[in-house]
């Protein structure tokens, strides 16, 4: 105990538990000697060569240790046996060092030399349970071997002894917090770190030690948004509390803009980023997204977090579902949060404790969001076996829901409630149809009658609890209830409640010109009792008494003068005080008349009627699901909730160098051969080799081999890009020609044309964020189907190279460029396959199939007469719209052909149909004379060819514009493979199956024709198929995803049949008429 | 986050204490016992006390309280979830969690705290990995190991920790391949005085009982999938997957677990199996009252419901009941006054009724409300909500493994007011 002056402080409180056992023990001084008999067998057999007899040792001990009796003196004889072979031993000591050590520094020393070694040990298991008790027996002489140890791990090759670094550094800081610098370093290291176990770990680190440099958080934020769905639980947790600050300090208020522009997400600034990637044609837009990002848009990294954490709402930890719930709450944008509610709402089935917390959250949320609870209100219908205290949370969040429509269900169920045996929970029901009442005056008489008729209750409480609620309703409107007043004065010669007598008391002075022949007399009975009565009724009662006075004191004179006077000399000092100054103000004396004069103004002042509201309001200041919340009560190292900053920082900062990372991912998928199981995240993730690749997910394997592709052939992939690019160009210019006819898009190309170089450069200098904005897409698309995924460059490539295939690629996207008819195509298609081959390596089957992608020509939206010089085009782009995969994306095509420029272009209001949604372009904040512009917008029609109708607003007019989508642009081509499309056919049968006979007329025999005109007509992807003489085109709606599978059967002699399975029968058979008069024209 | 945890008993000894960090004394706890005299029940004891320098959370399972002892924020659901978790692995390990079962096995107890937490930051809970690192206790192996001297502990980091299925261990083998799920369905219900149904609901889960050798990749199709409304996840589900084609696709845990819990979306209307005809009358100012309850069966889809018990929770006032079941046996406890009548099978031809009279403590007023029957019962062979099962395939590995659905309907909260 040498060192224990030094070391007093910490050791005050660790002595406790130990030191009690001594004080009881002297007092039975046989069991005290006895007791170091005892300790002395445990030596001996700590001394012995035995295992066996060691370890039955340290059981006593740890056993000893768990009921919380002091064994402290055994610790030079345990100490020693640190280094002992058997494993089961070791690890009972080191749980004996830790508990001890703090008490014995000097003797703990010893051991530290078998931890410096165990540090070394080959075995990943010894390392990091080494670091962990090195870590944990705060001896503060050690801390530069902690700090030493912990730098070591945090670069051990196995990522469960990195885990335990980042578990050992809050351990360090809370020791020595002098540290911290270095433990930053550290921290930062770890978190670059791309394992999923360490994430969760390192995190909470950096929630302990430095939750303010959220500067460390920048760089890791988009790896971290991905890796989160494979983090373990408790990782998760921490990892998204901590996302929700900092995402309160980098991203724009998705709330702020709303009246303004009521939904524009992500698809803006994803819409820019894809244009910027692919080049030329879609320049225009993307110089119309920019300036319109001064109306509120998403960051894409905001509704990165939003669209990953989504799928933890389905996790089976509460935990997780709080935490992401709130994340919700803070972070996402009005219309978005209701997808919490089913989630919170399940949690209620869980144990009783968690019951608890989550309706305390839901009780703040159902305050400023009610309309999210609303279908879920019967599943907070009480039980009479539910506890109290989770009755009485239901009962807030009931009555926050209470509105006009659902209140007869509402008070019918307080109505049963009221009857309950639990006589805290009747109070509470009480109190909370006073609430119902004062914010639903419909329902107020109702109410207002119900007490009432509780006043004839047999329980004395109950009749208390209305009595005190009436009150409070009477207050609002005390002018009609005059009857009831009454009825209250004659229950004070029964209620014994002081609150409740208190209440009439007040309430009858209150309102004493309405019952001007009763309060006298309650008076009188109320001086007789006087001396009887609690203080709070004794108040009431001088209160009552000077009201009388000052408005009736002919009757009531000698009655106040007798009640001041009983008060005057009261027990307690301030009735006595009250009584006197209240004799002062309403009795005339000789000095004090200037204020009698003003006494009535004083005590019958009208006063505010009281607010009866939620204990929850306003406790979302909190964050939703903290301890602080729950207790309503800054917690220690509770960290704020920042605001919204007004500006939002500079977004780039999260931008990670592409190149830099794949070289990491590869030297690690050389050592550990790691992969996240379920997060497809292309970027960070790296290759991986496909042996270990879960077979089901398909899409994520798709993404994985491309990405192998990408990173493994990159040189070879670059140059035949070249090659491509020449050939792309020369297409596209040969295309422009023949399709002279429509000089509209002829000089839009142009335009883009021209546009594309001076684009170059100015995106030459962001090159690197160019890039990383572009991981993030690859991030974004993880949902999308395959065709997609073909787009996207390879993660391993330079900026530049990237940035030339993307203008290419932008090929198949400028919608009308590509004819299907015309003979160009036969060029343009093989483009495409070609291109698609680059990336697709693993199934060259599938390109030769796919059908070239182009939409129904161009569309008119608005002809330019009726707009005033504004022409309005239209058309289906076929490619997914990036932020919801359920949109049909839809380019829109503006051109000003008036003189003057035409300013502030955005979508209306729009009114749609149940189920149909819009997510508008951004404004267009001015589109000269003579220039044109295109945007694109999401639409989903609900798998309906219903039209969309909506505004366009420029800033003088208003036009009304409807879409309406041929059928075949409702759905996206799938890829499966012949059987999987048998296999899903067979299951589409009876009902789902429409058929059609038709002859094909000769000109439209030949393969590729046949297949162009069933992929123009519908957005379906061909299915590889063994016979000649059979097409088949698979497909799925956008919204529901139902499958759609077309057949066709040509036989030689032109007749065909087609069959179209499809569980949406209307689509089918809407199709079907659709594709044979496309075949048979 | 988690400082310390203590275990408390019914009766209020700590018998149990642990610390991650610094110790914490034992008077903490005064705190909760004072929390837990104010409550009365145990069940309104508040799960998380705030006390000067600490706060307590804790959770009340099987006649124990867990109570963890936490200093600075933490999410309050984060600790329940684990101190639920803790639970669940003695209940795990010991086939039960009692005082009793965690007083034998003391020394396993520290050995898995010690490896649950670190720091207070839990390190490994899977129980697959728990397993390789410290082996339940079994009498064979507690014999095998007083006399080789082995021990319960591994030394070798399980493979689970680090693989990206951390909840399934490497180098399974099981010489008879088996796959087994049970789809268990609850209805929760309020039925009201009248019969109506006030609210109901369908709560299900299919727990699996996975013994299959080596690394099996599994894929679970329903034949209507579209019923699940609300669904949460065991985490080796594929989410995407399910997502895309409502295809449950996972590599197993190894033995028993909860694969989903579902919610039948609420739309659609729930078919309540029984129903029950009650009268239950206290008469004013007299001491006795009338008890009659009959349980008849409805919409049961042919099949027989059977482990009916009606609990009811009697007013205060209730001395006494006399009682006659024409059908299986009833007690009633005048201390709790709760009365359990344990009814069995539902045959149609004769329905169960319990009938009697009810004796009142004299000169006390009648009760206002008559209690609401609480009842459970249990329908063989029958998932309620209509939920089939479509088939099971297994890829990644050769053998045909046995597999095996089971449904059962059971009532959840069920309860009818009168």
């Amino acid at each position: 105990m040498s060192a224990a002056p030094a070391y007093g402080e910490d050791k005050g409180g660790s002595a406790g538990p130990g030191e009690p056992e001594y004080g009881h023990d002297p007092a039975s001084g046989g069991i005290f000697s006895s007791d170091y008999k005892r300790h002395d067998d445990l030596k001996e057999m700590l001394d012995t060569n035995k295992d066996s007899l060691k370890l039955e040792a340290m059981k006593r001990i740890v056993a000893m240790i768990a009921r919380g009796k002091n064994a402290s003196d055994l610790f030079p004889a345990v100490v020693k046996n640190v280094a002992c072979k058997n494993i089961e031993v070791k690890k009972l000591v080191y749980v004996y060092l830790v508990r001890y050590a703090e008490e014995q520094q000097d003797l703990a020393l010893l051991s530290i030399s078998t931890f410096q070694r165990g540090l070394k040990d080959p075995n990943q298991l010894i390392r990091a349970s080494a670091l962990r008790v090195l870590s944990s027996i705060r001896v503060p002489i050690i801390v530069p071997i902690m700090m030493l140890a912990i730098k070591e791990a945090a670069s051990d090759m196995s990522p469960y002894v990195r885990k335990t670094a980042a578990h050992a550094i809050p351990k360090l800081y809370s020791l020595d917090s002098d540290q911290k610098d270095q433990l930053i370093e550290v921290i930062e290291k770890l978190l670059a770190d791309k394992t999923t176990l360490v994430a969760g770990s390192v995190v909470m680190a950096f929630e302990e030690v430095c939750p303010e440099r959220i500067d460390l958080i920048h760089k890791n934020y988009r790896k971290l948004c991905n890796l989160l769905i494979d983090v373990e639980e408790w990782g998760q947790v921490v990892i998204i509390s901590m996302l929700t600050r900092y995402a309160r300090t980098q991203f724009l208020s998705p709330t702020q803009n709303e009246s303004l522009l009521e939904e524009n997400p992500e698809k803006a600034f994803y819409g820019s980023e894809e244009d910027e990637a692919k080049g030329p044609g879609s320049e225009e837009a993307a110089t119309t997204a920019l300036p319109a990002r001064k109306p509120y848009v998403m960051d894409p990294d905001h509704r990165l977090l939003l669209r990953n954490t989504k799928p933890l709402l389905q996790s089976r930890s509460a935990a997780v579902v709080m935490a992401v719930a709130q994340l919700y709450f803070h972070l996402a944008p009005k219309a978005e949060v209701g997808v919490i509610a089913k989630a919170l709402v399940r949690l209620l089935r869980s144990h009783s404790e968690v019951q608890y917390v989550v309706l305390q959250n839901v009780a703040t949320m159902s305050i400023k969001r009610r309309g999210m609870f609303e279908p879920y209100l019967k599943s907070f219908y009480i039980r009479s076996t539910d506890p109290t205290q989770i009755k009485i949370l239901k009962l807030e969040v009931l009555t926050n829901l209470a509105n006009e429509t659902n209140i007869p269900t509402v008070l019918r169920e307080f109505q049963t409630y009221i009857r309950s045996m639990d006589k805290d929970f009747v109070a509470a029901t009480i109190q909370a149809i006073g609430r119902c009442a004062t914010n639903i005056g419909r329902v107020r008489d109702t109410c207002l009658n119900g007490l009432v008729q509780l006043l004839s209750n047999r329980d004395e409480l109950v009749v208390a609890e209305s009595v005190v609620v009436i009150k409070k309703l009477l207050q609002m409107q005390p002018a009609q209830h005059g009857e009831i007043i009454k009825h209250l004065a004659k229950l004070t010669d029964n209620i014994q409640v002081p609150m409740a007598r208190a209440s009439i008391l007040w309430l009858i002075g209150e309102y004493c010109e309405h019952v001007p022949k009763i309060a006298p007399d309650v008076l009188r009975k109320m001086a007789k009792s006087f001396t009887a009565e609690e203080d709070i009724v004794k108040l009431q009662v001088i209160n009552l008494a000077a009201k009388l006075y000052l408005t009736n004191s002919k009757q009531t004179k000698l009655l106040t003068q007798y009640v001041l006077s009983l008060a005057k000399y009261d027990q307690n000092y301030d009735i006595r005080d009250r009584a006197r100054f209240t004799r002062q103000l309403i009795v005339p004396s000789e000095q004090g008349g200037a204020l009698s004069r003003h006494a009535k103004k004083l005590f019958l002042a009208p006063k505010p009627a009281p607010v009866l509201e939620s204990s929850f309001k306003d406790r979302d200041h909190f964050q939703l699901g903290s301890l602080s919340h729950l207790l309503n009560a800054k917690a220690t190292g509770y960290q704020e909730l920042p605001d919204w900053p007004e500006e939002a920082p500079d977004p780039s900062v999260r931008n990670v160098e592409v190149p830099e990372w794949t070289k990491c991912s590869n030297r690690e998928k050389r050592k550990e051969k790691e992969k996240p199981f379920y997060s497809d995240s292309e970027g960070e993730s790296g290759p991986t080799e496909s042996a270990d690749s879960d077979p089901g997910s398909e899409s994520a394997s798709d993404s994985k081999s491309s990405d192998q592709s990408g990173s493994e052939e990159s040189s070879s992939e670059s140059e035949s890009e070249d090659q491509e690019e020449e050939k792309g160009e020369s297409s596209e210019s040969e295309q422009s020609e023949e399709e002279g006819g429509k000089s509209k898009m002829k000089k839009r190309k142009k335009v883009a044309e021209g546009q594309g170089s001076s684009s170059d450069e100015g995106s030459g200098p962001s090159s690197s964020s160019s890039e990383s904005e572009r991981t993030s897409e690859t991030e974004g698309e993880q949902m999308e189907p395959a065709s997609w995924r073909k787009k996207t460059p390879p993660s391993g490539k330079s900026a530049p190279v990237a940035k030339e295939i993307s203008l290419l690629d932008l090929e198949d996207f400028t919608p009308p460029s590509v004819q299907p008819v015309s003979p160009s195509t036969i060029v343009s298609t093989s483009l495409a396959t070609d291109l698609e081959g680059l990336t697709l390596t693993d199934s060259p089957l599938v390109p030769s199939l796919l059908s070239p992608v182009s939409g129904v020509g161009r569309q008119e939206l608005l002809h330019r007469v009726a707009g005033e010089g504004l022409a309005v085009d239209y058309t289906f782009s076929r490619q997914p719209f990036s932020g919801d995969p359920h949109m049909v994306s839809v380019h829109i095509h503006f051109s000003n052909s008036s003189d003057t420029p035409i300013k502030g272009l955005h979508v209306g209001t729009p009114k749609l149909p149940a189920g149909i949604s819009i997510q508008e372009f951004p404004e267009i904040e001015s589109l000269a004379p003579g220039e044109s512009v295109t945007a694109v917008m999401g639409i989903n029609f609900c798998d309906s060819t219903q039209a969309a109708n909506f505004q366009l607003c420029t800033q003088t007019r208003q036009f009304y514009v409807s879409i309406q989508p041929p059928v075949g642009e409702l759905m996206a081509p799938v890829f499966m493979s012949e059987n999987d499309f048998k296999k899903e056919q067979g299951k589409l049968t009876g009902m789902s199956e429409v058929t059609e006979k038709l002859t094909l007329p000769d000109t439209c025999r030949s393969d590729h024709i046949v297949v162009q005109k069933v992929t123009t007509i519908a957005n379906l992807g061909r299915v590889p198929c063994g016979a000649s003489d059979e097409y088949r085109f698979a497909g799925r709606t956008l919204t529901s995803g139902s499958l759609v599978l077309l057949t066709l059967d040509a036989r030689p002699t032109g007749a065909a049949q087609l069959t179209i399975n499809s569980e949406k029968m209307v689509i089918g058979t809407m199709l079907v008429k659709d594709v044979v008069q496309a075949l048979t024209q | 986050m988690i400082h310390s945890l203590f275990l408390i008993n019914c009766s209020g000894d700590i018998f149990l204490e642990k610390h991650w960090k610094s110790v914490v004394s034992q008077s903490v706890c005064d705190y909760f016992f004072e929390a837990q005299e104010k409550a009365a029940d145990v069940e309104n004891v508040p799960p998380v006390i705030s006390t000067p320098h600490h706060y307590l959370i804790s959770i009340h399972r099987d006649r124990l309280f867990f109570v963890s002892v936490i200093q600075t924020e933490v999410p309050p659901l984060f600790v329940i979830e684990f101190l639920h978790r803790v639970a669940d692995t003695f209940q795990d390990y010991f086939g039960e969690c009692s005082e009793a079962a965690i007083k034998d096995n003391v020394v396993i107890v520290y050995e898995l705290l010690e490896e649950m937490l670190d720091n207070g930051f839990p390190l490994a809970t899977e129980s697959n990995i728990l397993k390789e690192l410290i082996k339940p206790p079994t009498i064979l192996r507690s014999v095998v190991n007083s006399i080789t001297g082995s021990s319960n502990v591994g030394d070798t980091l399980p493979t689970g920790q680090l693989s990206n299925i951390p909840w399934r261990r490497a180098g399974v083998k099981y010489t008879n391949n088996e796959a087994y799920f049970d789809v268990v369905e609850e209805i929760d219900a309020i039925i009201d005085k009248s019969g109506s149904t006030v609210f109901a609901e369908i709560q299900g889960v299919i727990d699996a009982c996975i013994k299959l050798s080596g690394m099996p990749d599994l894929s679970l199709s329903f034949m209507n999938p579209r019923l699940l409304d609300d669904v949460s996840f065991h985490p080796c589900i594929r989410f995407k997957r399910w997502e895309s084609e409502r295809v449950l696709s996972f590599i197993p845990p190894d033995g028993n677990f909860r694969l989903i819990s579902y919610r039948v979306s609420s739309q659609n209307l729930v078919a309540i199996p029984v129903y029950v005809k009650h009268s239950i009358s206290f008469k004013e100012n007299s001491s006795c009252g009338r008890f009659d309850i009959t349980i008849g069966p409805k919409q049961n889809m042919g099949k027989t419901i059977e482990g009916i018990t009606v609990t009811v929770h009697m007013p205060k006032v209730v001395l006494n009941m006399n009682l006659t079941p024409t059908q299986g046996s009833y007690t009633f406890d005048p201390v709790t006054k709760v009365l359990t009548w344990d009814v069995g099978k539902i045959t149609p031809q004769k329905l169960p009724s319990l009938k009697g009279l009810v004796n009142l403590q004299s000169g006390a007023p009648k009760p206002e409300e008559n209690p609401s029957l609480n009842i459970q019962f249990k329908i063989q062979q029958l998932a309620i909500s209509g939920l089939k099962v479509n088939r099971l395939d297994m890829y990644g590995e050769k053998y045909k493994p046995f597999k095996g659905v089971k449904y059962v309907t059971k009532a959840g909260k069920f309860q009818v007011r009168t």
